[in-house]
């Protein structure tokens, strides 16, 4: 037995549990019917445009500047988001206080909160007569830093829930030997704590920038809506579509898409470079 | 020595004072990004006293858009728990190459932006559509109609309980199921009694996250629907609706249903959590 099992090393041992041709044959026609035909639906639509017409209405002035404002106000919010979420998940997995596992189940309410009701909510709070609205300086609602304020809100938990099981596992070895060498507690925390959840904090920062790009409910309601000023790239799909012109909102529609795989692709080497760093660690 | 000791003991922890600040910058925070737009929501829905707030409730179109969001979800929860249960089975108890592709396969619809998502089936069903025009000559609608709407839904929600559950029955193996098959159970009866148990707490879990983004579903929605009162406005287009009239109070009493319904999701989701950690494989999505 034991030299069979040798002389086969490479070959996985089949399962014994039963269903994997039922399973898997409905796992594809699912998967195929209702998110991979779709999405070639697009691909396919905007091939049929050619090259130079899809140019000309995907990277149109106006679809550039819409580009620019949601690629721009993702990053400002993703960069927002890092530095509280870092702090969030810190206190969150470092400190005991009254209300902490409150404050922890709060975390999540933008993934349970409709967009379209934070949409509304943070219109009213950030408007010029508004609670928070009126004590600031300067407009928020109805300009492009509305529509950060709006990305902040739905990408916070993203950070937080990736970089606190991180921090939770981080041994307190050595930090401890960091102190006995000398090092002032933000010396530890600049050269050996940060270094340690950088990739889990990069994950974060990703996870909110991509969420933050395809968002349209929380974003509009604040945004203002100015084509060139304060439209973001899929409320201008809406709008073409609205205007019964598919062909600019399938060109539009396409660029967004390959954004979105390119940072799914980034997100992807991240988690996998660090699982193979924790691997050879371990 | 004993200074050295000191230093080392002291390192590993900050001091009270940086502790209580750090703790209430990001207690504000929170406050202020989180609490303060929840708070909001049932402050202006409240503005005008409890009768105006059942008025605005009351009234057919709001009744239509609460049926309509109930119908779509009693569809979309129970099939993609279906599905996701499937998906699971595939990846989680049997080996294959390319499981790593298929899993990134799985999750594809939480990269996708919603807008595009509903422009998807908008561009399949529309009436210059791939099917379009097969669909208005045996006079079927989807897009503009119920049946788009379920689709829409249906791709925004596909991962969630698949998510949630290759990573835990991934984790618990598969001894348990080849112990009973070898005692004689079949495939349907080992699911049922053995795995099914197992997974039960994390596969509800998938459900109640499913079930949120399906009632609060916009963007892709929104691009399907044609926002035609009182027959293809979910409640949170009713939302906007409102909105767009200046209608606000009507709008924040609808939204504060929505609110609601995410409190309630958040108590279940934390009382699992706490309850059945070790059976939840991804606490915190």
């Amino acid at each position: 037995m034991a030299t069979a099992a040798l002389l086969v090393p490479r070959r996985k041992r089949r399962s014994v549990i039963p269903g994997f041709g039922l399973t898997m044959g409905l796992t594809v026609v699912w998967l195929s019917f209702l998110v991979l035909i779709p999405l070639a639906a697009v691909f396919a639509r905007s091939a049929g445009l050619g090259w130079g017409h899809f140019v000309d209405v995907g990277l149109s002035d106006r679809a550039m500047r819409a580009y620019r404002l949601s690629f721009g106000g993702s990053l400002a919010a993703a960069a927002i988001n890092s530095v509280f979420g870092l702090l969030i998940a810190w206190v969150l997995v470092r400190y005991e206080f009254p209300g902490r596992r409150l404050m922890s189940a709060f975390v999540d309410l933008p993934f349970a909160l409709p967009t379209a009701v934070a949409g509304i909510a943070l219109t009213a709070i950030y408007a010029d007569t508004g609670w928070v609205g009126r004590l600031l300086p300067f407009p928020v609602a109805y300009k492009p830093q509305g529509v950060v304020v709006a990305m902040v809100f739905i990408g916070l938990p993203f950070v937080v829930r990736t970089v606190e099981p991180v921090l939770a596992d981080l041994g307190k070895g050595i930090e401890e030997a960091a102190a006995t060498l000398g090092a002032g507690r933000l010396t530890t925390f600049w050269r050996v704590i940060l270094p340690e959840i950088a990739p889990a904090l990069l994950t974060g920062f990703a996870l909110a920038f991509a969420r933050a790009v395809g968002e349209y409910g929380s974003v509009i309601f604040i945004a203002g809506n100015v084509p060139y000023v304060s439209e973001i790239a899929p409320l201008l799909i809406v709008t073409q579509l609205e205007q019964f012109d598919y062909e600019g909102a399938t060109a539009i529609a396409t660029v967004m898409l390959a954004a979105s795989f390119l940072m799914l692709f980034v997100i992807n080497l991240i988690q996998g470079r660090e699982r193979r760093r924790l691997g050879q660690e371990a | 020595m004993s200074r050295a000791q000191h230093t080392a003991r002291a390192a590993v922890g900050e001091p009270g004072a940086v502790r209580l600040v750090l703790i209430l910058l990001a207690l504000g925070w929170l406050a202020l990004v989180i609490l303060l737009p929840l708070f909001a929501v049932f402050a202006q829905a409240f503005a005008r006293g409890w009768s105006t707030y059942r008025d605005t409730i009351a009234q057919p179109d709001t009744l239509a858009a609460i049926r309509l969001t109930l119908i779509v979800a009693a569809i979309a929860v129970p099939v993609n728990t279906v599905f996701g249960i499937v998906m699971a089975w595939t990846i989680a108890k049997h080996d294959f190459r390319g499981k790593d592709f298929f899993v990134s396969l799985i999750d594809l619809p939480f990269s996708v932006s919603p807008v595009v998502a509903g422009l998807c089936f908008v561009l399949l069903f529309g009436r210059n559509g791939w099917f379009g025009s097969w669909l208005s000559a045996h006079d079927i609608q989807v897009v503009f109609a119920v049946p788009g709407i379920v689709l829409a839904t249906l791709f925004v929600t596909f991962p969630f309980v698949a998510r949630e559950l290759i990573p835990l029955m991934t984790a618990q193996g598969r001894d348990e199921e080849e112990a009973a098959l070898t005692l004689g159970a079949n495939g349907w009866q080992t699911f049922w009694h053995v795995t099914l148990p197992n997974i039960r707490w994390g596969l509800l879990y998938g459900m109640l996250l499913t079930n949120a983004r399906a009632m609060g579903e916009f963007g892709a929605v929104s691009v399907i629907s044609g926002h035609i009162r009182g027959q293809t406005n979910t409640m949170p287009l009713q939302v906007e609706v409102l909105y767009n009239e200046y209608n606000f109070t009507g709008a924040f009493a609808v939204a504060s249903l929505l609110a609601g319904l995410a409190l309630v999701t958040l108590v279940v989701k934390t009382a699992l959590e706490w309850r059945h950690r070790e059976q939840l494989a991804g606490a915190g999505h």
